[in-house]
């Protein structure tokens, strides 16, 4: 019986994330939302969901003397960052006028602007980026299993990921920019939509995650 | 542009049932909000919104129930307006599995509400919705009124200028409505929609007067709303919501099919 720690630190639609991993989760598994650091350095796989603010994110995950636990999962269990859970893990953000993040990626997060336009057809975008986008898958992947490439996912942000390395890069959106809309290594995936709101497509991700042995292929 | 425009059924609850006015009045049952949520989930629904009718603050408690419900089996995302006044509010909505709260009076009440709401749960979950009425008499320019409490109350506050104001304050989206159109099914009020997507920043979700399926195109190509919400339509069984998307494709309009 594994167990699945979704790290709660106060912040986001953790029901929303929890609601569909019960839905998906092997029978006998256990999923658990938590703030305790013990019990994520005692779980099998971990999510790491977020949605608000990156300076409101940081400030609760050290609040809650989580730091140590997430990293330490990020290291060595199967991981799933969600938005902000994503964000977080890079360098630095630019939001809240600049904010230093966890830093298990280089790399920095992005404003895509106050009226950014369509570089091709040369409309106004609304920001937040809201709504149901295309994912393009950029490599294999075990959590891509059984989801059709440019499936759309429900997305809600304004800022996105740009990290150092493409390498990292798992699948892309368009949104006047192409960006990083998923990324992985080794036993990390995170991704910037919110799969628990994504209908078939997203909770088939987290079916695959909940399943996934943290091999990147 | 690959984002899709949004279908959004919306539900009007009252005492955890579905109920359905014309102009704010003369309310039918349309059935259960559960068993209704699900069914849109299945046509294809891109979200979904409950509008809390109820009178009584008491009966409150339900909604956050129907809302439990619907959220452990239909994995899109869901709104919950009506009768939101209070942080606490707030938090006891989105911990019963909503994902946005819609904001109306509380925020014309006090507008720092909504800046203290989105710094506290983030601007991706405040909708500021938005009763709109024409007050202009033919000849001067258009020009819209809000109103509050379902409708009743006149502000004398310009609609287009709340509408920044609100998406200044930290609004995520806006949810407009047409008192002049709502329950009519003449369609929405097209220069409304577009004179507030194109004053804004943040999406427009477009309410009020949808009577058929070409009203919901409208809505997106004249109207410039980012997403079209409707009740009726969906509600009687004139219109699934795959044949309202299969009726946007054919106009070019990029959905998620």
């Amino acid at each position: 019986m594994a167990v699945l720690a979704i790290i709660d630190y106060g912040m986001g639609n953790l029901r929303s994330v929890s609601n569909a991993l019960l839905r998906v989760a092997p029978a006998g598994d256990r999923v658990v939302l938590t703030s305790s650091p013990e019990v994520v350095r005692a779980a099998d796989r971990v999510v790491f969901p977020g949605q608000g603010a990156a300076r409101d994110c940081m400030r609760e995950i050290v609040g809650h003397g989580l730091v140590d636990a997430v990293l330490d999962a990020a290291a060595s269990r199967p991981f799933l960052g969600i938005c902000m859970g994503m964000q977080v893990l890079l360098a630095h953000s630019e939001e809240n006028g600049g904010i230093d993040c966890l830093g298990v990626y280089p790399g920095t997060v992005r404003y895509f602007g106050r009226s950014p336009r369509d570089p091709l057809s040369g409309e106004r975008l609304k920001v937040p980026h809201m709504g149901w986008n295309q994912l393009q898958q950029s490599r294999p992947h075990p959590l891509w299993s059984g989801i059709l490439d440019l499936s759309r996912f429900y997305f809600v942000h304004s800022y996105y990921v740009a990290p150092a390395e493409t390498g990292l890069v798992a699948a892309t959106a368009s949104y006047g920019v192409d960006f990083c809309a998923a990324l992985a290594r080794d036993n990390v995936f995170a991704i910037q939509c919110h799969p628990e709101k994504s209908a078939e497509a997203g909770l088939q991700l987290l079916h695959n995650f909940a399943r996934w042995n943290g091999k990147p292929a | 542009m690959p984002l899709a425009r949004r279908i959004i059924p919306c539900l009007d609850v009252d005492n955890g049932r579905v109920v359905k006015g014309v102009r704010f009045i003369d309310i039918r049952d349309a059935g259960d909000p559960v068993e209704i949520a699900r069914r849109y989930g299945e046509q294809g629904a891109d979200e979904i919104t409950f509008l809390d009718i109820t009178a009584s603050s008491d009966e409150r408690e339900t909604m956050a129930h129907v809302v439990e419900a619907v959220a452990a089996e239909v994995f899109i995302p869901l709104t919950v307006g009506g009768g939101i006044r209070a942080l606490e509010d707030i938090r006891r909505i989105l911990n019963a599995g909503a994902d946005k709260v819609a904001i109306n009076s509380a925020a014309v009440a006090r507008p720092e509400f909504v800046r203290e709401a989105a710094e506290r749960f983030g601007n991706q979950c405040i909708v500021v919705a938005i009763d709109a009425k024409r007050v202009s008499v033919p000849g001067e320019p258009l020009k819209w009124e809000i109103f509050t409490h379902g409708g009743r109350r006149a502000t004398g506050i310009d609609a287009i200028a709340w509408a920044i104001r609100m998406a200044e304050y930290g609004a995520g989206e806006l949810l407009v409505t047409s008192m002049d159109r709502d329950g009519t099914r003449e369609g929405f009020d097209l220069e409304l929609m577009r004179a507030v997507s194109e004053a804004v920043p943040v999406p427009l979700i477009a309410s009020g007067g949808v009577g058929n399926l070409e009203h919901l195109a409208e809505g997106i190509t004249q109207g410039r709303a980012d997403a079209v919400l409707a009740a009726s339509i969906f509600h009687f069984g004139e219109h699934t919501v795959g044949e309202a998307k299969a009726h946007l494709a054919a106009e070019g309009i990029e959905i998620r099919l």
